[in-house]
């Protein structure tokens, strides 16, 4: 019994440091992201949420370059991003992606520029891979009274405006109808979602920033009706994941001779992503294996399931 | 900056421009931005990947930008597609760490096609790409009409029996195509804007589809020359360039287009209403 334990946990998994702010950092980020993302998916924003992402990683980068914070820069620069985007954005799905393409490229090409003067003052190597895959055990304990309480901000914003935003997502044309002040409330939206994805991508890198907010609630609007129900789920699938992902990385540890282990992202990624495929097959045998057959690239076909 | 080392990468990017401008022209129209950054993303991984294992790191991108097209191709079956698309991306980028995790060697050439590197260009590299390049451009020509059609007049198109999940499929596999090519100068994170920016700038411009082409390709090629001789002259990364190149001709584009707009007269208005439309 002893043995299955330590085979399953291995020793010192528990009394880990590292993994403790792991578990909590990753265990915040994720159920922020599952609020946020429920209503990104619904949006059809996935483009949106991850490119403010690679907007964000621009404004690390930057921070980095001017000594400041990269939590500063993290989330200052995504809610910039996140503004222009909603800007130049319009209402059609098409013309929005080609804006947040156009913002995305614009901050890469500024992300480009950054690690290069960052490079050529001869300050820290490992920084593009740094920045881009991040590292959920080297967030320090100091980081996270700030990333609580952005987090809960974040989190209050989408609650604050829920029934709105709701109504916006589903129908814009009805909640215009009803006088709903659709720009307002699909401004806090993309400020809400600039904060959030600002602080995961810090907080545990860019690939787990975009997996956490679209994985686990793209998964939970399969398997639910309603979006509170939806976003419960997508919490648990969530910290599930990142929880699971960080034992076996732990884990991985202790595989094979040589003793290197895989990184955390990659674990949680392939939990997240395993339980999407998995989520597939219930509602395959429920629509008889026939879904929605309009081609994903016409533009009339905005479906909310996913 | 035409010294002899240079004119490998003027004539990589003269190769490359085109390509991004004729491929990005449908990108724009199908609205396929995310898919058209998403897979040389992945495809990076690919390359760290191959690097490990001792392989050309073309044949890497090539490989991983395939798998990317088919991925999102197979996961947009059953689900939204950029839903799909995310996810590829994201397990892609997590195996790609996962292969860097393995050694810790060659940064400066993660560097280099993340971000694009003037000076990176070896005289062996050109034929590949080339005859890369003729291959896209080439699909893009056999396509031409199921492509516009499912675009443009989707239901019209299954009424002619073209299923429009094979053309998203083709159409994806011609992105990685260009996906791999073009990654040498302008690098991975980058190519997008080159097939982004300057199709949306050239429809801005005009609705007919064979002009618009052909600006979207006079308007890459621009871009990526200035690019380059910017980089050769202030030694900042070429992406740089790119990118603020692209959101700027995207940005005068809108302006040209909504300044045009204000001035409707009868006889503009429904081609002006239909040029908006697609906006």
């Amino acid at each position: 019994m002893h043995q299955l334990w330590t085979w399953v946990f291995e020793p010192g998994f528990f009394s880990s440091a590292p993994v403790r702010v792991a578990a909590v950092t990753g265990g915040v980020a994720a159920v922020v992201s599952a609020v946020t993302g429920v209503f990104t998916v619904m949006r059809g924003q996935s483009f949106g949420g991850h490119a403010l992402g690679d907007v964000s990683a621009a404004g690390g980068s930057g921070a980095l370059l001017a000594g400041l914070s990269p939590l500063l820069g993290f989330v200052g620069l995504g809610i910039v991003g996140a503004g222009v985007m909603d800007m130049i954005g319009v209402r059609r799905v098409r013309g929005r992606d080609l804006a947040t393409g156009i913002v995305l490229g614009a901050a890469i090409g500024l992300s480009a520029l950054f690690l290069y003067l960052t490079s050529v003052s001869g300050a820290t190597t490992g920084a593009p891979a740094q920045i881009l895959f991040g590292s959920i055990f080297t967030i320090t304990s100091a980081t996270i009274p700030a990333v609580v309480i952005l987090s809960g901000i974040a989190v209050a914003c989408i609650v604050a405006v829920w029934r709105p935003l709701l109504l916006d997502t589903v129908s814009p044309d009805l909640a215009a109808a009803r006088g709903v002040p659709v720009r307002l409330v699909g401004l806090l939206y993309m400020l809400a979602l600039a904060v959030s994805v600002g602080l995961s991508s810090l907080a545990v890198g860019a690939i787990l920033s975009t997996a956490l907010l679209i994985g686990p609630a793209a998964t939970a609007l399969r398997l639910t009706r309603t979006a509170g129900r939806a976003v419960a789920a997508a919490c648990l699938l969530g910290v599930g994941a990142t929880w699971l992902g960080i034992l076996l990385a732990y884990d991985s540890y202790y595989w094979g001779a040589a003793h290197q282990g895989l990184p955390v992202s990659f674990f949680i990624v392939a939990v997240i992503f395993a339980s999407y495929l998995l989520s597939g097959f219930p509602s395959e045998r429920a629509t008889g294996g026939r879904r929605d057959t309009a081609s994903p690239a016409s533009p009339a076909h905005e479906h909310i399931a996913a | 900056m035409f010294a002899g080392f240079m004119m490998n990468t003027w004539a990589v990017a003269t190769i490359v421009a085109p390509v991004a401008g004729i491929v990005g022209f449908f990108v724009v129209l199908r609205g396929s931005a995310f898919p058209a950054h998403a897979i040389p993303k992945g495809a990076f991984a690919g390359a760290a990947g191959a690097s490990l294992l001792g392989i050309s790191t073309l044949a890497g991108l090539a490989a991983f930008s395939l798998v990317g097209a088919l991925g999102i191709g197979a996961l947009g079956r059953r689900g939204r597609s950029d839903v799909a698309t995310a996810l590829a991306l994201v397990m892609m980028l997590a195996l790609g760490a996962a292969f860097l995790s393995r050694t810790t060697e060659y940064e400066p050439e993660i560097y280099s096609l993340l971000f694009g590197e003037v000076l990176g260009v070896s005289s062996t590299e050109l034929l590949p790409v080339a005859a890369l390049g003729v291959v896209c451009i080439a699909a893009v020509a056999v396509l031409y009409r199921p492509l516009m059609l499912t675009s443009v007049v989707p239901e019209i198109a299954e009424a002619k029996g073209i299923r429009a999940r094979r053309m998203e499929i083709c159409f994806l596999i011609v992105v990685a195509l260009a996906t791999a090519m073009t990654v040498p100068v302008v690098g991975a994170l980058l190519i997008f804007s080159l097939m982004i920016g300057p199709p949306a700038a050239a429809r801005s411009l005009t609705s007919r589809p064979g002009l618009a082409m052909l600006l979207s390709v006079v308007i890459a090629l621009v871009t990526v020359w200035a690019a380059i001789a910017a980089s050769y002259t202030y030694n900042w990364p070429v992406g740089f360039f790119v990118g603020t190149l692209a959101a700027l001709s995207y940005g005068l584009g809108r302006g040209w287009a909504s300044w045009r707009r204000t001035k409707v007269t009868p006889s503009a208005a429904p081609r002006l209403l239909a040029a908006a439309d697609r906006t």
